[in-house]
């Protein structure tokens, strides 16, 4: 669809003023990436700094979009206006998606909820800028809370937890036993622990196993020095078990963050994480540029006829990019 | 490539379980390239046209299989019409020759029936959606 009837200045302010349909084009220039995403990521930043950020993340199957759909049935019905991110793998084959994390949601959403679902697309990086750009413009349009919704820690390019004010990890019964609990990642990460699927059997051993693992972050002296023992919510997602003490979950989350000052500091965090994606993108193209241009070529000819070293060509390079952004 | 990232709503419209064939053609868009926002069973206009706003999506794609087309198929392009959407509307699963002409009479971009191959499939949307453009 056209864009050139709506300009994004106006389309800001039409979504600002509630006009979902604004946002849903927004959101759209925003994946398109580029200039264009620049202009709606700067009117969104002006006005964003107000929301809770909710990461989502676990296995795919663990529940994590049904889960989302009782979070969401939740928090509409006290009065508040939740916006869902379901980010989901493009093909890497054809760049196609299937996005089918509505289905567990729609049901359950209620009238001022928005859900946008986001396709990782191929293009390197794009999503680490479209992102954040996405949940400011949330943010802005007054949605709180934004809830991100994604499969596991960088496995997408999508640091769900250096995103999110609060991450959610997803777990089911059957995923390995307490060894596994402890290896790094995912893990690491939770603020908060879901056993989904609970009904399964098994249910009260992954409990346990996670139980144990935060034990020994006690033993270990991991837990005095954040001050935060993440809860473990027992939930079962189909039947909306669990959903209200996640949310209550949340909002000790929440707490805890602001008395101990932690919320500015992942704040802080999260602006130069979004400064240095747009950095490292920038630096990116401008040195695919030098590469290709003349005396890029020249370069490159030099160390093909090993007169000079790749990293003396790399170094040559950068100093006349820096020449040119000075 | 990112222009031509075309994104449509696949839908059952009511009450119809037929759901075998909206899922080989969401595959086949998805192979197509196309982003596939798949809603699934027992949806309502009101639904679609939300999800259609939120996902600003280039196309709605409706399978019928319950004989509804001639109610339902009105019904959808009215809900369109009053949200003030510009985007096609196709039809896709069992609908007799006979009712084809007056599905496309009211604006109905396409109508695929049976025996529709993945190529033809593709083409249709991505000929429907740049029709609009």
């Amino acid at each position: 669809m056209s864009h050139s009837d709506n300009s994004i200045p106006q389309l800001f302010e039409q979504t600002l003023s509630g006009e979902r349909r604004s946002l849903g084009k927004l959101l759209s220039i925003i994946e398109k990436g580029g200039e264009p995403a620049d202009d709606v990521a700067g009117l969104a930043h002006q006005k964003a700094g107000n929301t809770h950020v909710i990461g989502i993340t676990g296995a795919p199957g663990s529940g994590k979009s049904t889960l989302t759909g009782r979070l969401i049935e939740n928090i509409s019905k006290i009065g508040k206006k939740p916006a869902v991110l379901a980010v989901d793998p493009s093909s890497p084959l054809t760049g196609g998606a299937i996005l089918g994390d509505r289905i567990r949601m729609d049901d359950l959403a209620g009238e001022g909820s928005f859900i946008r679902s986001m396709a990782t697309r191929g293009h390197s990086g794009g999503l680490a800028l479209a992102v954040p750009a996405a949940i400011q413009l949330f943010d802005a349009a007054q949605y709180n809370p934004v809830i991100i919704e994604t499969v596991g820690v960088g496995q997408v390019e999508v640091d769900v937890a250096g995103t999110a004010d609060t991450t959610v990890v997803v777990v089911t019964p059957g995923m390995g036993d307490a060894v596994q609990a402890n290896k790094a990642g995912l893990l690491e990460v939770a603020d908060i622990f879901v056993v989904n699927k609970s009904d399964r059997p098994g249910a009260n051993d992954t409990r346990r196993d996670l139980d144990l693992m935060l034990d020994l972050g006690h033993l270990s002296g991991l837990e005095e020095k954040t001050g935060y023992r993440p809860p473990i919510i027992m939930a079962n997602s189909l039947e909306g078990e669990g959903a209200e003490e996640i949310l209550t979950a949340i909002e000790s989350h929440a707490s805890h963050l602001a008395e101990s000052g932690s919320f500015q500091i992942r704040q802080e965090q999260r602006t130069l994480m979004e400064i240095q994606n747009r950095l490292e993108l920038l630096i990116g193209s401008v040195s695919k540029d030098a590469l290709q241009s003349e005396s890029g070529k020249l370069i490159i000819s030099e160390v093909l006829d090993r007169s000079i070293s790749p990293s003396e060509a790399a170094k040559s390079i950068a100093s006349s990019i820096i020449k040119d952004f000075t | 490539m990112s222009d031509q990232q075309y994104r449509v709503i696949l839908a059952k419209l009511g009450l119809d379980g037929h759901d075998r064939g909206i899922k080989v053609v969401a595959r086949i868009l998805r192979d197509a390239g196309m982003e596939v926002i798949y809603l699934g069973l027992r949806q309502t206009t009101a639904s679609i046209i939300a999800a259609a706003e939120e996902e600003d999506a280039d196309a709605i794609g409706l399978s019928m299989h319950n004989a509804g087309h001639l109610t339902l198929g009105p019904k959808m392009m009215e809900a369109i019409s009053d949200a003030g959407l510009k985007i096609p509307l196709i039809i896709g699963g069992i609908v007799p020759d006979e009712d084809i002409a007056e599905l496309e009479k009211i604006g109905i971009a396409a109508i695929l029936g049976p025996g529709a191959s993945a190529e033809e499939v593709a083409a249709t949307v991505r000929d429907a959606i740049s029709a609009r453009d």
